[in-house]
């Protein structure tokens, strides 16, 4: 089938089986490596990526049904070589170690942010149960969100 | 230049542009033109003879290279190696196959292979192959295997007994008879899964122009796995390249030689074309190692004021279907040798059998044999304070090694390097404020409500090593770690470390202790590490090895090259070398520091030797392979304190305090964040992580779903504080931090929740302590 999808700006447009998932589609496809793969159920969040403007996880949508969206993934969060709040924070409070989960964490993030800008840390930690950390133990994940939100509210 | 002293600096990791930016160079993100997918039929029966494999479907299918059953690899891989021969232990190895030839053993036992042109087509086509088995019997309880009648897995393993491994210090007999108390429990340390967020995977490519091999894998020891992969396949080690530059977490898993990059390597050779296979998550969990599954029978001798007399213990350790890489040495030596922990107990008895079921292989998880003893201990030392009606901390400090007594020889003749126990206690208790605390404890019960206060008073041995050490254990490797130190021309420098740090954030940290050492900037040094073709040998990161052998290797390195920096700036300045002083990065003659050069002024002349006298050798680079006198005994005191409902046996975490001593720290952000992650780890096995097997063998929590690795709503933040003691056994005094945070937190949990639990007349439960155990636990004692 032939879709066309805008990924981080650029649009393409591709013949692809009615089978292949989001996430193969902008990993093996558009060689956007970036979202990653943890898991095969949804548990993990790593393939998080926004969908028009909303997270969701390229591993449980087909690369069909993102036909005629917009997409961002992780490579396109940085905007003019200045890191987006959200990545700022994970480098600023040390919220990731071996960085495989980050991608989808950091996506989350941004997509929660926009819609609670000023969470409390229940809230930020109810926020990414969907992304599993096996690193960190998510403390300072949920300190480079509040930066990130604290960056964020004051327009910076 | 002025430079400011790295050491002890939070300074943010340079690792991290990369990673937050989606630029990380995991294996899976790299592109072969021509590559193959590969994909691994598994056994869904624990224990069953192979009666016949029909290829022929998959074969016809569009898009299938190739297919391969156990036999048709059979000559082109060795058997996945053993590398841990526990001596004196009657140890029997049986054949490990990378795909099984007649028998599977457990659920995940590879049974074929396909290649194809992509993963959809490999997944399909690894669905059309048709096996045909003659279910047998299975065994997945250690206990249960040893039984007489048992499911046998070898014929040559008799009653499933892998080796029975003995470590006995002092006369526990007269200990034992002369006790004053005497507790006899059966402690059972579950089995659980590592799960790495990244899978294992590998992209094997074999030129066949050159015969040289080049993978992409997942690993935590590169050198480890490049000798391995050399021993199956015989290529010789000068034609095999390992890169894992990247690698997505660890905690153990990906130390160990698998099939899926033995098998991936074979057919890159036999068809000449890149190979690359990728696990699935639910490969992960049956076909990537366990860890801990002992079931231990301890024996606590003691006197009515709390000094404990000896411990002896008879453990059951699971290895699962066949004995992985390291396996063997985890129950055994990382164990028996922790069981006197932070106390002065002078006998320690500890027999060990490791049996074979048909269940995935165990090795080394996060603590590796540490977290078993510790857990031990700590849970047997507070039984036998409430027996006594004393207060956990008394007990504690009552056998405590006095700080006056380091270097300690503990009975079974480690040496703990340094140490005072007392002070993390201290320290916090202070943080918790531990006597308002027991009294809001009585006050709440009171009122119905049941606060807990657990307590782990730990040590553990890390920073692995030294060689001697390693052959007397029978680990068939040396455990120094490398540094090669390369000043260029201008001042820069590079460092080939064999260290393959994946999250631990070496890059930084030992960068940090180059621009110190050489005077040099932070920015001026890179960090090479995850390339055997780059780095000329490594041990690998595990053990909590890195900083403290890894990192010494370097600064020694680094030491050499200063040596010979000042032997060459002496000369140019025409003073000899001991004239010379070296600050902030330049040498200058002592009482006349403006004569002088600077190490960037030093390099360029060590490259351009137009003046360099013959005896000194042009260029600056230095090699170093450090293998310490001993290893490293961190020490602390991690306080939980938990609120449990009885009517619902949920747990409630009300605060976390962990005050660990690692020795000096090089970057405490960094340090910070191993006690957090390490902490999250135990803290998961004391209440939510459990692998759980029905009777046939079949894995129940194989997925993400099932197996319950906590979301962030489940863990509390903590508190983490710290003392520090030095080691003597490397130049910068620092002991390691990877695994602290896993071996101390279990028993502070469950102690916790047990201590909340003490007015219901609970004792001890079985991890993991989730809310169905405990309910039971209560209604039993209510009842």
């Amino acid at each position: 089938m032939q879709i066309t999808v805008t990924v981080n700006g650029v649009t393409y447009t591709h013949d692809v089986e009615p089978r292949l998932l989001l996430v193969h589609y902008l990993r093996d496809v558009l060689n956007l490596t970036g979202t990653h793969i943890g898991c095969d159920t949804s548990q993990c969040g790593a393939c998080t990526v926004l969908m028009n403007g909303k997270a969701v996880k390229s591993c449980t949508i087909f690369a069909v049904q993102a036909d005629g969206a917009e997409i961002t993934t992780i490579e396109g969060l940085a905007r003019d070589g200045q890191l987006h709040p959200v990545q700022e924070g994970f480098w600023e409070k040390h919220g990731l170690q071996c960085g495989y989960c980050t991608p989808g964490m950091i996506m989350t993030a941004v997509d929660f942010l926009q819609r609670n800008p000023n969470p409390t840390e229940e809230e930020i930690r109810h926020a990414i149960e969907g992304n599993l950390c096996r690193c960190t133990g998510y403390q300072n994940i949920v300190r480079a969100i509040q930066y990130a939100a604290e960056k964020m509210r004051s327009g910076s | 230049m002025a430079v400011t002293k790295l050491f002890g600096a939070a300074v943010k990791r340079r690792e991290d542009p990369r990673l937050i930016t989606g630029r990380g160079n995991f294996t899976d993100h790299v592109r072969l033109p021509g590559t193959l997918v590969m994909a691994i039929k598994r056994s869904p029966h624990a224990h069953a003879r192979i009666v016949r494999i029909d290829t022929s479907k998959a074969r016809a299918m569009r898009g299938v290279v190739a297919v391969y059953t156990g036999q048709d690899l059979a000559d082109k891989l060795a058997p996945v190696p053993c590398a841990w021969l526990i001596p004196d232990s009657d140890l029997k190895v049986p054949p490990y196959r990378a795909v099984a030839v007649d028998k599977v053993r457990y659920v995940g036992d590879a049974v074929a292979v396909v290649v194809a042109e992509n993963r959809y087509i490999a997944q399909d086509a690894v669905d059309a192959i048709d096996v045909e088995y003659e279910p047998l019997p299975a065994v997945v309880d250690q206990e249960k295997a040893l039984e007489p009648g048992a499911p046998q897995l070898y014929d040559e393993v008799p009653n499933n007994l892998a080796f029975h491994w003995k470590l006995h210090a002092g006369d526990f007999d007269a200990a034992w008879n002369a006790a004053e108390v005497r507790l006899s429990r059966r402690l059972v340390n579950h089995r659980l899964i590592p799960t790495a967020m990244e899978p294992r995977g590998a992209l094997a490519a074999f030129n066949p122009g050159t015969g040289e091999l080049t993978i992409w894998c997942t690993s935590q020891n590169p050198h480890v796995h490049r000798l391995l992969l050399s021993a199956v396949t015989g290529l010789p080690e000068t034609q095999i390249r390992v890169i894992a530059t990247d690698v997505g977490g660890g905690f153990g898993s990906k130390i160990p030689m698998y099939a899926g990059e033995m098998i991936a390597a074979a057919i890159s050779k036999e068809l000449g074309r890149p190979i690359k296979w990728i696990e699935t998550r639910q490969e992960n969990y049956v076909a990537t190692i366990h860890g801990r599954d002992h079931i231990q029978y301890v024996d606590i001798a003691a006197k009515r004021d709390g000094t404990i007399t000896a411990v002896r213990v008879r453990a059951y350790a699971n290895m699962g279907a066949y004995l992985s890489t390291a396996a063997p040495g985890v129950p055994t030596w990382l164990f028996g040798l922790m069981l006197q922990g932070a106390y002065a107990i002078p006998v320690v008895h500890c027999d060990v059998y490791g049996v074979l079921t048909n269940t995935t292989p165990t090795d080394a998880y996060r603590g590796a044999g540490r977290p078993e003893a510790t857990y031990l201990l700590e849970r047997m030392i507070d039984i036998l304070a409430r027996e006594l009606g004393m207060d956990p901390t008394e007990i504690r400090r009552k056998n405590f090694i006095p700080k006056d007594k380091f270097p300690y020889t503990t009975p079974t003749g480690l040496q703990y390097d340094s140490g005072d126990y007392e002070a993390t206690l201290d320290r916090a208790l202070e943080l918790v404020d531990y006597r308002t605390l027991r009294q809001q404890q009585a006050e709440l019960r009171q009122r119905g409500r049941y606060i807990g206060i657990g307590f782990s008073t730990y040590v553990e041995v890390c920073g692995l090593a030294p060689s001697q050490a390693a052959g007397a254990m029978g680990f068939q490797g040396g455990l120094w770690e490398s540094a090669t130190v390369r000043v260029h021309p201008t001042g820069k420098v590079t460092v080939f470390t064999g260290s393959n740090p994946h999250g631990q954030g070496e890059e930084t940290t030992f960068a940090q202790l180059v621009a110190d050492e050489l005077g040099v900037p932070f920015e001026d040094v890179e960090i090479v590490h995850g390339d055997t073709e780059m780095v000329p040998f490594g041990m690998g990161t595990y053990g909590s090895r890195s900083t403290a052998v890894g990192g010494a290797a370097l600064v020694h390195a680094c030491r050499k090259v200063k040596e010979k920096a000042q032997r060459i700036a002496a000369h140019l300045l025409e003073v000899s070398p001991e004239d010379l002083a070296f600050e902030n990065g330049r040498f200058f003659v002592k009482g006349a520091p403006d004569r002088g050069m600077t190490f960037q002024e030093v390099a360029l002349q060590a490259y351009l030797a137009w003046k360099l006298p013959r005896d000194i050798e042009p260029g600056l680079e230095a090699t170093h392979f450090f293998d310490p006198v001993n290893n490293t005994f961190p020490f602390g005191c991690h306080i939980c304190v938990v609120e449990v409902d009885p009517e619902t046996g949920k747990v409630d975490f009300l605060e976390y305090v962990a005050v660990d001593d690692v020795g000096n720290v090089i970057n405490p952000m960094i340090v910070d964040g191993q006690v957090h992650g390490g902490i999250a780890q135990g803290l998961a096995q004391a209440v939510y992580e459990f692998a759980a097997y029905d009777q046939n063998g079949q894995l129940l929590t194989a997925s993400l779903m099932d197996y319950a690795i906590p979301k962030a709503s489940m863990l509390p933040a903590f508190t983490v504080d710290r003392t520090v003691t030095p080691t003597p056994v490397n130049p910068m005094g620092v002991k390691g931090a990877g695994e602290t945070g896993t071996i101390a937190s279990t028993p502070a949990v469950v102690n916790a929740v047990i201590d909340a639990l003490a007015p219901f007349g609970i004792e001890h439960i079985d991890m993991p302590l989730t809310p169905e155990r405990i309910w039971r636990a209560v209604r039993e004692r209510s009842a």
